[in-house]
């Protein structure tokens, strides 16, 4: 393999990228170590040092994701998917429970959620399916049968653990993809017409818990417990925080367990409460800097197949971002998404740093002329 | 259709830069919010949360009642005192649980559960620490409440069996709910679970849901005021197919003995009274037993905690003939004109199989081998069978197997074939083992359940039912939720003839002049059954007699009857551990009360007890009126705060 490159993908690194996202790392991992303080005891668990630990794997990740022509990564797509499959197939088999579901596989001291790292799969998989699938008018509903049938693989899986928000994602980042891969004015007609008359089936098969999140969020009165309670917990500490923030390790909502889920879900209260507006909009800021610098390379990108793995990477980050920062504030209703990058959670992290190698990897060839090499 | 690769994507670049459209759009809006949150409404936020003093508590949902066939409560709450304390609250934790284990004079092992709920739940959320704590700790802790913060007294519904021991091995009980219920989600830390009976077989019609309030503290964690309130959902109550008073006479029966009794409607399945003895109270555990009440009853003589009527698994002895009969007239070995010769004992090999009666029978036909149940002759047919033939029959009747029965860890009791005794001692089957087999002893093995499945389906003609104890199941206010119908499992799929045959034999088994069952004999209803005498120990040579025996060496003692032959309404099955007499002797005379009691209940004023029920002490009148008075209307009310003052007067008076 021809790992030393010439100089120009050297050049071509994409230092803002990998800067943008070190900062938000830095800024989760720190966060993390807030949420998981106690205050009265002035004792920490691990969490912060194990997120510290997996953001180091994933950097190690993100760079093993550099050092190779990604186009090669086409070839492989299959097999990706196919181990995918397999690990969340294990997870009804031989999963650990956690808050009444089943999502994590254990070895040893590693834990593992599969749903996370078939995300990625999915995404070269859908940008292989995608790249060698052109009509000249535009997709056709045919042209999606196979890539939609990938993506629903898993879906129902993750479905059934159940992991309603995670599920969600994954449509959402097929659906970015699709459209990038550019279907016929028709097709798209179609599809928007068969996702409004998928909801209501959907809401007929959601279990009660799930149904009673969204009617909690379109009127929070009605469970003044649970999510709703949740919710209101969460504006209380991201509007307290104000204009400057409390400081670090001194909000009370977060340090008095207020706060559900604190180094997971509702990060971003802990953080806004700490920091404050100025801090929040810097954080939203580095989203939006990360996102649009990573449209740029998907403009730049040589080829098909770079553009659309790119694009699916930066579609996850935006749909969870989006969501987690929706439900947070409480504009949309409590899924149990976490904030990329930030919040806590090895395999997701990992994963998301080996997808933003690959970004990387995809501006760095942009100019690249070489054949593919021969394995 | 493949582009080359050196094709730009220029199509594409529509998409992206509507993409960055949407990705600005969204982190707008996103930051709008921010804005109005942090900026807008900072005030509002930063003093809702200076005086955080929101406290979550779940109001634990009121558990269904389980009511008996007359719609008499047998299982109901009553409002209780709980210790409940919120973390949040309290200076510290583990000081606050010792001071208040101290005042309260309990036991100090429960501290560590509790320090390990605590930490699995938000602090701000109340924990019930005791349940059901007498007058003389409400006075403690009141007095004690400043220098507690954070403990509070709750008015909570607590599970209680008014009537004791009754029924127990059927209603069960609950308990807080523990690992794997814990794990699957649906249930937090200090929750009420059904954990044995039907309470536990029912759990999810019973439990309820749990609702719960906001509620505003002031910076003792004492309350000031509810903020919202979702009200819980009571559950729903289980009528049973039981007769309080049916059951209370089964269970009188059985007064210091071991054993069980079932009874079982034969054209329904429907199960009328199902009794266990020794049995054991229910009720400490639903405020959470102290460890010496369980070792108490762990280590008690005779095992209370087990359901003899569908854990007990005895050998059914000659009631088991039925089964050797019924074979033994599908296969045609033996018509009822047969006649075999019983002359005492039979040999067989280098052995002699022996009757019960040791002068012998002498010449008989099938009919009169049940009549007297003649060992000798099913000894003979039994050899013609086979053993895999018997036990295919026996399957037919729900031998070995499970009846089905919704209650938990049922036995399936043993049905041996040749094949099971080759997996399981590596050993053939002995024909001589197949004598034992045709009468009842040697490995079979079957519970008292199971046998009163059989002794319905030869009075039924040969249905097998799934024992039902739950007739339907209510909402609160008495809407029929579900109506259970009775279940066919399987069929016999024997001759009218046979069964006919058997039915007949039975009759003059209780009515014959010299009918082994003679002291079930009712003056005006014709009962049908049949005696056993499970052996527990074979004696050698020498017989020895039942009062020099050991009482576990002491032989058990069977009697399935059902009544009346002709129209079975009803099928009985009795089993007195070591009884040390047969069954004829020690069993047979309760199934005579009881199915006595039974149509007296259901035939009212015509039916006549017979005088020998009346000498054994039973008063009818005595019985429906019940001995027992039922939980008075006052006690069952809905657990709300405005009951505070009524639990006082009602401590006030005890």
């Amino acid at each position: 393999m021809r790992l030393m490159v010439d100089r120009r993908l050297i050049a071509h690194f994409d230092g803002l990228t990998l800067l943008t996202t070190l900062t938000i790392l830095g800024l989760g991992a720190m966060t993390v170590y807030s949420a998981t303080f106690d205050g009265s005891t002035g004792t920490h668990t691990s969490h912060a040092w194990r997120q510290a630990t997996w953001g180091s794997v994933g950097l190690v990740g993100l760079l093993l994701a550099v050092f190779f022509d990604y186009r090669k990564l086409e070839r492989y797509a299959f097999l990706f998917y196919a181990v995918g499959l397999c690990l969340l197939i294990a997870v009804p088999l031989f999963g650990s429970m956690g808050g009444g579901s089943r999502r994590w596989l254990t070895f040893g001291p590693v834990t593992l959620q599969p749903s996370e790292t078939m995300k990625l799969a999915l995404i070269i998989l859908l940008a292989r399916l995608f790249h060698r699938r052109t009509h000249p008018g535009g997709l056709r509903l045919r042209d999606l049968a196979i890539p939609a049938a990938v993506t629903m693989a898993p879906v129902l899986l993750i479905l059934a653990q159940p992991d309603l928000g995670t599920a969600g994602v994954f449509l959402f980042v097929f659906a970015s993809m699709l459209l990038l891969a550019g279907p016929s004015p028709g097709t798209l007609g179609l599809l928007v017409l068969a996702a409004l008359g998928a909801v209501p089936v959907l809401m007929s098969q959601l279990k009660p818990y799930q149904l009673k999140r969204i009617t909690t969020f379109l009127n929070p009165e009605l469970e003044p417990l649970g999510s709703g309670y949740h919710v209101i917990q969460s504006k209380i500490a991201i509007g307290s925080g104000g204009m400057t923030g409390r400081g670090y390790l001194r909000g009370t909502q977060n340090q008095l367990n207020f706060l559900p889920e604190q180094h997971t879900d509702f990060i971003f209260s802990v953080f806004s409460e700490e920091w404050g507006f100025f801090g929040a909009i810097a954080l939203i800021g580095l989203y939006v800097l990360l996102l649009i610098r990573g449209l740029v390379v998907v403009n730049r990108a040589k080829e098909r197949f770079g553009a659309l793995l790119a694009f699916g990477v930066l579609a996850n980050i935006f749909w969870q971002a989006a969501i987690n920062l929706g439900m947070t504030t409480g504009l949309l209703p409590v899924v149990g998404i976490t904030l990329p990058f930030f919040s806590y959670g090895g395999s997701s992290l990992v994963t998301l740093l080996a997808g933003l190698g690959l970004v990387i990897n995809v501006n760095m060839r942009r100019h690249s002329r070489d054949r593919l090499p021969r394995l | 259709m493949r582009l080359s690769s050196h094709e730009a994507p220029h199509e594409l670049r529509r998409t992206i830069v509507l993409a960055g459209l949407i990705v600005v759009t969204v982190f707008g809006i996103l930051g709008a919010r921010l804005y109005a949150l942090q900026v807008g409404e900072a005030d509002r936020w930063s003093s809702l949360s200076e005086n955080n003093r929101i406290r979550l508590q779940r109001i634990p949902p009121t558990r269904g009642l389980v009511l008996d066939a007359n719609g008499d409560p047998l299982v109901d709450n009553r409002p209780a005192y709980d210790v409940v304390i919120v973390p949040e609250d309290t200076k510290d934790l583990e000081a606050t649980l010792q001071r208040t284990s101290i005042l309260l004079d309990l036991p100090p092992a429960r501290i560590e559960t509790l320090k390990k709920a605590a930490r699995k739940r938000p602090a701000y959320e109340g924990l019930t620490a005791y349940r059901d704590v007498d007058w003389n700790a409400v006075v403690a802790l009141e007095t004690q409440q400043l220098e507690l913060p954070g403990v509070n007294l709750e008015v909570g519904p607590l599970r209680t069996y008014p009537f004791g021991d009754f029924a127990s091995h059927l209603l069960g009980y609950v308990g807080e709910v523990s690992g794997s219920d814990l794990e699957a989600g649906n249930y937090r830390m200090g929750d009420l679970i059904g954990k044995f009976g039907a309470e536990r077989a029912w759990e999810s019609y019973l439990r309820g849901v749990a609702g719960g309030q906001q509620i505003e503290v002031n910076s003792l964690g004492r309350r000031l005021r509810v903020l919202s309130r979702v009200p819980e959902t009571r559950g729903n109550s289980l009528v049973l197919t039981i007769d309080r008073r049916l059951q209370q006479f089964a269970e009188q029966l059985l007064e210091g003995k071991e054993g069980a009794i079932v009874a079982l409607r034969p054209n329904t399945g429907e199960v009328l009274a199902m009794a266990s003895r020794p049995s054991f109270d229910p009720n400490p555990f639903a405020r959470g037993i102290r460890q010496k009440e369980w070792d108490a009853l762990t280590s008690a003589k005779y095992d209370p905690l087990s359901n003899r009527a569908l854990q007990g698994q005895y050998p059914p002895g000659s009631t088991f003939k039925i089964i050797t009969a019924a074979a033994g007239l599908e296969e045609g070995i033996i018509t009822p004109f047969s006649r075999l010769y019983c002359g005492g004992s039979y040999r067989f090999g280098k052995r002699r199989y022996r009757c019960w009666k040791r002068g012998g029978h002498g010449s008989m036909n099938l009919h009169d081998a049940l009549v007297y149940s003649c060992d000798v002759f099913f000894y003979q047919v039994g050899k013609q069978l086979g053993v895999d033939t018997i036990a295919e029959y026996s399957r037919r009747f729900g031998l070995g197997a499970p009846t089905g029965i919704a209650l938990a860890n049922e036995k399936p009791g043993l049905i041996p074939t040749s094949d099971w005794k080759k997996r399981r001692f590596n050993e053939p089957w002995y024909s001589g083992e197949t004598l034992s087999v045709a009468i009842g002893q040697g490995f079979v093995l079957t519970t008292p359940l199971q046998m009163a499945n059989v002794i319905a389906m030869v009075a039924n003609g040969g249905v097998q039912y799934r024992p039902q104890y739950v007739g339907r199941v209510e909402a609160p206010h008495g809407e029929i939720i579900e109506q259970l119908e009775p279940e066919v499992l399987g069929d016999a799929g024997l001759r009218r003839s046979t069964l006919h045959q058997i039915r007949e034999a039975l009759r003059d088994v209780v009515n014959g002049k010299r009918g082994t069952g003679k002291k079930s004999k009712l003056p005006n209803i014709d009962v049908g059954g049949k005696t056993g005498t499970a052996q527990v120990f074979r004696m050698g040579r020498k017989a020895v007699k039942t009062e020099h025996m050991a009482r576990h060496l002491r032989d058990h003692a069977w009697f399935v009857a059902f009544a009346p032959v002709d129209e079975p309404e009803i099928a009985i099955s009795i089993v007195i551990e070591h009884a040390g007499r047969g069954g004829g002797a020690a069993a047979a005379p309760l199934a005579r009360d009881l199915a006595d009691f039974y149509f007296a209940l259901t035939r009212g004023r015509d039916y006549q007890l017979t005088d020998a029920s009346a000498e054994s002490g039973v008063s009818l009148a005595a019985m429906t009126e019940s001995s027992i008075e039922p939980p008075s209307e006052a006690m069952r009310v809905e657990m709300t705060d405005g009951i505070r003052a009524r639990m006082l007067g009602m401590h006030g008076r005890s």
